[in-house]
Order: structure tokens, then sequence, then C-alpha cells
């Protein structure tokens, strides 16, 4: 009952953050409504029985990435946007309701195939039937033993981006 | 335990906890005047109450009496919430902080913690992660060139040295295998040879000891990484335009984020509560917490003495110092550490 109000507080902090980061007119307050949308991400995994996820989703995305934004945008010192005169009065009536109930229909209908809403807020912490899923250990034990290759390839993948990215950046001479 | 005995007993624990914490930030400050003042050659405080004891309630009258300014062109909801994120953060790492083994008082026995958490090292790192953002819109909504300067350098130092900072720890968790505070610390119980203890300092995390030493110096802008705030180039850096409690709530988050560090350096290197106990059972039960507390305050008088000693590193040898020197040795330190523990 405890985690089922939680949920309900913090999925309206994330959706009405998100909202407000469409919303907001300054880059800086956008990027603070993400933090909020970050953070009450984390905390609904952490509802979910998964307190890795949550813990890194807080200091990968809301500590590292979003700072990086804020600092951008400080060092840019991005002013107030524009907004463009003729927005579409059709796409705000009928696309915005279609285009929500749209994804939430393909989100309801991916969940129900792979099995992803017998996962119940709060409740017992099970996947498969398998054991607890979410602390440090059983993450760890999944990614090094069960999905080695795919770890690595990712790892792979990343540091080629970061030497794309060195490689872009690096002034002619 | 019911929920209500259990509501009740954090609720108590969460108030001792702020209390000492508190209190701790206060009297840090006076060591770091008087200290700071004996290295100079000089008293320091000592006109209010014997030797100055009562200065931190003098400077805290005096903090809350000022003129509270807030500048013209400053953006106002950020540069109200900028101290609330810093002292926030900064004050919420002691939650899973243990302080002592379990107590028995009465029926009720409880660990002398707030919250005893499988993931206690994480949520430190993340919520300290977090007070970035205090710092930095600080410097961002102030509206001052030399604020900017400081958030700027703020925000980029500690995003550097938290990986420093979250590598270093690594090896310590190899040992360990636990994100639980209270694991670690158990697991380093015990002497080898009946008087040297097995703390992880001596276990071979003598290199990440120090590198965790000096990426958390960097982390809460202390000298000789206080470049944030370097008075000379700018002033006081992200906090120049706040005056009155605005400022103290960001003087008390640098100083509760040095406990903090301190608690955590006790912790993870030297054995957390581990000590001689003997005596009554009231002894017994207060002399692990006293070890502990000695611990903390012997980093407290090391991050002081070293204020009083080093002068302040230029930026880019600051960068450098993180990235080419500090981010590689942590890295050679956990290859070294999981080489160690797999070929036992």
């Amino acid at each position: 009952m405890l985690s089922l109000i939680l949920f309900f507080i913090f999925a309206a902090l994330c959706v009405g953050g998100a909202i407000n980061l469409l919303v907001q007119k300054h880059p800086i307050n956008s990027a603070l409504s993400l933090i909020v949308v970050m953070g009450s991400l984390a905390l609904i995994y952490l509802l979910l029985g998964a307190e890795f996820v949550a813990a890194v989703q807080v200091i990968v995305y809301a500590g590292a990435v979003m700072v990086l934004f804020v600092f951008v945008i400080m060092l840019l010192n991005a002013g107030v946007e524009e907004r463009t005169e003729h927005a579409s009065r059709v796409a705000m009536v009928l696309g915005v309701p279609g285009l929500i109930i749209g994804l939430s229909l393909a989100v309801w209908v991916v969940s129900h195939l792979a099995g992803l809403d017998r996962i119940a807020i709060g409740g017992p912490m099970v996947m498969n039937g398998s054991d607890v899923f979410g602390n440090p250990q059983a993450i760890g034990h999944l990614l090094f033993r069960n999905f080695l290759l795919p770890f690595e390839v990712t790892s792979v993948l990343i540091l080629i981006a970061i030497m794309g990215a060195v490689v872009l950046a690096r002034r002619e001479e | 335990m019911g929920i209500g005995t259990y509501i009740l007993v954090s609720l108590v624990k969460i108030a001792i906890a702020l209390a000492i914490l508190l209190t701790a930030v206060a009297y840090t400050t006076l060591l770091e005047r008087k200290v700071v003042g004996r290295i100079q050659n000089r008293w320091g405080p000592s006109r209010v109450g014997p030797f100055g004891i009562w200065q931190p309630l003098a400077d805290g009258l005096k903090f809350i009496f000022k003129e509270d300014i807030t500048p013209p062109f400053a953006n106002k909801p950020l540069y109200m919430l900028a101290p609330i994120i810093a002292l926030t953060t900064a004050l919420t790492s002691i939650a899973v902080i243990p302080i002592g083994p379990w107590i028995r008082l009465g029926s009720i026995n409880t660990p002398l913690q707030i919250a005893d958490v499988n993931i206690g090292l994480l949520i430190i790192l993340g919520v300290t992660s977090v007070g970035v953002y205090g710092v930095a819109l600080a410097g961002w909504s102030s509206n001052s060139k030399y604020s900017m300067l400081g958030g700027l350098r703020a925000s980029a130092q500690m995003v550097s040295y938290e990986i420093a900072l979250g590598l270093s720890l690594i090896g310590v968790l190899i040992y360990t295998g636990s994100f639980s505070l209270r694991d670690i610390v158990d697991s380093q119980a015990g002497t080898w040879l009946g008087f040297i203890p097995k703390w992880n300092l001596f276990r071979g995390q003598f290199v990440a000891f120090f590198i965790y030493i000096m990426a958390a110096y960097a982390e809460t802008n202390r000298i000789p990484f206080d470049l944030p705030e370097a008075e000379t180039e700018l002033v006081a850096g992200y906090h120049t335009e706040y005056s009155s409690m605005k400022f103290a709530m960001f003087f008390m988050a640098e100083y509760a984020n040095m406990v903090t560090v301190a608690c955590l350096a006790s912790i993870l290197f030297l054995g957390g509560w581990s000590g001689p106990v003997f005596g009554p059972p009231i002894v017994q039960s207060l002399l692990p917490v006293f070890w502990f507390a000695l611990r903390v305050f012997a980093f407290m008088f090391i991050y002081i003495w070293v204020r009083g000693t080093l002068p302040r590193f230029r930026y880019d040898q600051l960068m450098a110092f993180g990235w080419k020197f500090l981010l590689p040795l942590a890295i050679a330190n956990i290859v070294v550490t999981s080489l160690v523990v797999a070929l036992k």
C-alpha cells in the first residue's frame, strides 16, 4: 500500500518534470526538470526492488550526464529560446493525445509480451520465477557470467565512441 | 520491533545524528581557526568563553542577524534553491554512515546508524554527485562573473575527481564484496600477530587510500584544490554574492562534506570503530564510538593542517593531476588488487 502511494507520487513527479521540460523557455530550467525526471525514475526503480540500478541512475544520469548539460548551458550562456509564431492547432488538439494513446498501447503490448507486467510495484522481487534480481551481487553475476560477451562488446563500443569524439573535437594543426 | 517503534527509533536517531553532525560542523570551524592560527603563530579566537569555545554560537547568531541580499539581476528561484541543494545533500549522506556496532536499550536492539542499506556506499556517491548542482547553480544564478567562474571551476573539478574517487574505492569493494558500510567495517575485524589490525590500509589498499584522500580534498574544494573559491583571483568563487544564512548554508555544507569524507575514510580504510574494548557494559558500548570519533577527528585535523601548510594549485595543474595521474593510478590499483585476489 505504502509503495503504491510512493509510486504514484514519484510517477506524477516524473511526468510533471517531463512536461515542464518541454514547456519551460529557459534551457537551464529544462535541464533541471530533466534532473527531476531522472531522480524520480531512480526512486521508481528502487520501488521495483532494483536498488543497484536506482543508485547508478542517480550517479550516472543525475550526477554526471546532467552536470555536463548544466555545465554546457552555463558555459555557452544560452538565453531564453524564441517561439515560432505558427504552431499547428491540429497537432495540439489531435496529435498529442493520439501520440500518448499510441505510445501507451505500444508499451502495454510490449510489456505484456515480455512478461514485464508481472513485476509488482513493491511486491516480491521475482522475475521469470528466479530469485532476487535487483541487488549488486545478482547484477554482477548476470553481467559477468551470463552476459559477459554483450557487456564487453558494449564497453568496446563506448570506447570507440569516446575515441571518435576525441578525434572530432581535436583541432587541425 | 513493530512499525511504530521502528519509525520512532529512526526519528530519534535522525535527530541525534543531525545534532552531532551540526555540532561537529560548528566546532570544526573553531578548530580550524585555532589550528591555522597556531600554524601562523597567533592565537585564533579567544574572546568568547574560555579558549573561545562559544565562538561558533556567536558566529551563528551573527549570520542570522546579517542582512540577506539578493542581487537585482539574479535568477531568484535558482538563487534560493542552490544553498538548499548544497546543504541538503551534504546532510543526507550521514544517513547511511554507521558510527558504531549494534546497541541494546531495554527491549530495543538497534544499529548505531540511521539506515543500514546494502548500497550504502553508492548512496553516498550518488548524493554527493547531486551536490554539484548546489555549487554550479549558485555560480550561474548569481549573475556575477566571479560566481560564474567559481561555479564552472567547481563543477568541472568535482566531476573530474569523482571518477578517481569512485575508482579508488573499488579495491576495498573487491576485498569486501559488499556496498554496505557495516559489512565493510565488519570485514576488517581482527588482527595479525595480535597487534597489527586488519585494516584495508594494511591489506594492500595503501595507494587507494592516498588516491581517496587527494580526490576527496578536491571534491570538498579544500586547499590545495580550492580553486572554486580562490580568494586571490575570484573574491570568494561561487558564493561571492551570497550573504547571511544563505552563505552560512554553503559554509555548513562544505564542513559537513568534510565530516562525511572523514567518516568514509575511517570506515573504508581504517577499520571503522575497531579498537580495544574493556570496562563495564556502558563503557563497552560507547568505546567503539569513541574510537570512530578519534579517527574522524584525526582526519579533520589533517584537513586543517594541510590547509595551513600548502599553497594552491594552478587550474591546469589540478586538471592534469586528476586525469593524468590519479585516474591511471586508480585503475592500476584495481588491476593489481583483482590480480592479488584472483591468484590468492
